[in-house]
């Protein structure tokens, strides 16, 4: 899995948690936050789906690493390969 | 107590009046008054069948209402059904007011919405979920709280269209949609708000408790034709068919709707909610003919005055017969007075119930015509009553008055009387 796979699987996420967003356009080095209506109950979401889709967790207080779609990708990465993917 | 009764009776004649101007629904067979009422004088029940977890195929009274119209579906992924529901129902309210929105107080308004339960369907839902990952609670969503507090729908309607004012449910079992409107016509009294959203909503087709409940308490309805599942009053009745829905009214003062030039849709006359005292789940005759009573009196009425009674009657084998001892025992000798009955075409709406009953017959005002109760095809002789109208609409002379009446389960009783807005 590259880190644009993994940028892919955020934004399909955030395909569901916020089906109003037009998603197109998402710069990858900016907040989510800042260039989405997203708020702290939809991070959490991410969270929830990246565990229940993925088996990966966040612990809380790398919450911020999920700040930006490169943040994610960097962050999640390792994650994945230990899971194999 | 005599004296005290009579003392009820001039306080509320004067307090303010209360009005209806603005009125929204979805009903299983009907997302406007309009739609709704056309069904009810034409017969038409609508009732389908829905795979129930771990039930196997009910029927069950399912709504179509478009979920998008007010809501952005994010809205709609984060909220409850009931929430969408409550948020439909007022924001067609609102339109059917004719309030000037942008110029009006959002402080000053109140939200008060009837329910039976809730919860029911998030708690199950997450049950389920967590069912799928070894019942590990770190799978249950961070979204069941804020779906599961009991003044959900009414805060979801409240967020959606800006209002600061007190917003909260009143849990009154089937008496909900009543007790919604009871609720906000005594907050108007008081003066705690100028306008009000209310009346009652459900979505209890979603939680497979309310089924297996009913079912195990051998008061499930079910008839090969799903539409005929729902047949209060009639020999061979079986139970209840559950339902979404809901209603929610636009209710002022009258002094405040006339200032505006509102149309004016009905007048609150007067009401009374009592308890049985007696069973959590027979009702009581004697309490329901003295909740009728009483909201006669307050409302300065006869019974020979009231010229429709839309029944509670949900169709079990002991219910329907309670409600219409109570009523023989009111209505004696009233030759204008019309019975009849709404769940027989859309199964029982729970909370929603009352509001929505209310609500299909309110056009009889202007119309004259009294929808009546269909799917009888024996009356059953213990429910016979004089004016009962049986599978076809009648036209009548005149309708200035209605007693809606509406009890639920814990002997909760509730009698509203609305009247023909400048009939004395």
């Amino acid at each position: 899995m590259t880190k644009d796979d993994i940028k892919q699987v955020v934004l399909d996420i955030i395909a569901d948690i916020a089906p109003d967003e037009d998603l197109t356009t998402v710069k990858p080095e900016v907040r989510l936050r800042d260039q989405l209506s997203l708020d702290s109950m939809d991070f959490l979401d991410i969270v929830m789906e990246l565990r229940k889709k993925h088996g990966i967790e966040v612990p809380e207080a790398d919450y911020v690493q999920l700040a930006s779609l490169d943040s994610c990708a960097n962050y999640l990465l390792p994650k994945f390969e230990a899971k194999g993917k | 107590m005599a004296s005290g009764h009579l003392m009820e009776g001039r306080q509320m004649s004067s307090k303010p009046r209360i009005v209806i101007t603005g009125l929204g629904l979805t009903a299983p067979n009907g997302n406007s008054l309009g739609e709704f009422r056309a069904n009810l004088l034409a017969g038409k029940a609508r009732i389908a069948v829905i795979d129930v977890r771990h039930m196997g195929k009910h029927p069950a009274g399912v709504c179509d209402f478009d979920t998008t119209k007010w809501q952005k579906r994010k809205e709609l992924r984060i909220g409850t059904r009931v929430g969408s529901i409550s948020i439909f129902c007022s924001r067609e309210a609102l339109g059917d007011s004719g309030l000037d929105w942008d110029k009006v107080d959002k402080s000053r308004v109140g939200v008060y919405l009837g329910i039976t339960e809730h919860g029911n369907v998030e708690t199950e839902n997450e049950i389920h979920n967590i069912s799928q990952f070894g019942n590990d609670t770190k799978y249950w969503t961070h979204h069941h709280n804020p779906r599961t507090v009991a003044n959900n729908p009414a805060g979801e309607v409240t967020m959606n269209m800006g209002i600061t004012g007190p917003h909260y449910t009143i849990g009154a079992a089937c008496a909900a949609g009543n007790a919604g409107l009871i609720q906000a016509a005594q907050m108007l009294q008081l003066g705690e708000v100028d306008i009000a959203f209310a009346g009652g909503v459900s979505e209890s087709i979603h939680t497979f408790g309310i089924f297996a409940g009913f079912k195990n308490q051998g008061a499930l309805g079910a008839h090969e034709d799903p539409t005929k599942a729902s047949r209060p009053f009639d020999k061979n009745r079986n139970g209840i068919v559950i339902s979404e829905g809901g209603a929610i009214y636009v209710l002022e003062r009258l002094d405040d709707a006339l200032a505006r030039g509102a149309r004016i849709i009905a007048e609150i006359a007067g009401w009374c909610i009592n308890s049985d005292a007696t069973d959590a789940v027979l009702p009581n005759p004697e309490r329901q003919t003295e909740c009728v009573h009483m909201a006669l009196k307050r409302a300065g009425m006869k019974p020979q005055d009231i010229h429709i009674v839309s029944t509670h009657a949900t169709a079990t084998a002991l219910g329907d017969i309670q409600e219409c001892t109570a009523l023989r025992n009111v209505f004696t000798d009233c030759p204008d007075t019309r019975i009849n009955n709404t769940k027989s075409f859309i199964g029982h709406c729970m909370g929603a119930a009352g509001a929505l009953e209310l609500a299909g017959n309110l056009p009889s005002f202007e119309d004259n015509w009294v929808h009546p109760t269909i799917n009888i095809d024996e009356l059953d002789p213990e429910c016979a009553m004089p004016g009962l109208v049986i599978n076809h609409p009648i036209k009548v002379a005149r309708v200035d008055t209605i007693l809606n009446n509406s009890f639920g389960m814990l002997g909760i009783n509730s009698a509203l009387i609305v009247k023909k807005y400048g009939v004395a």
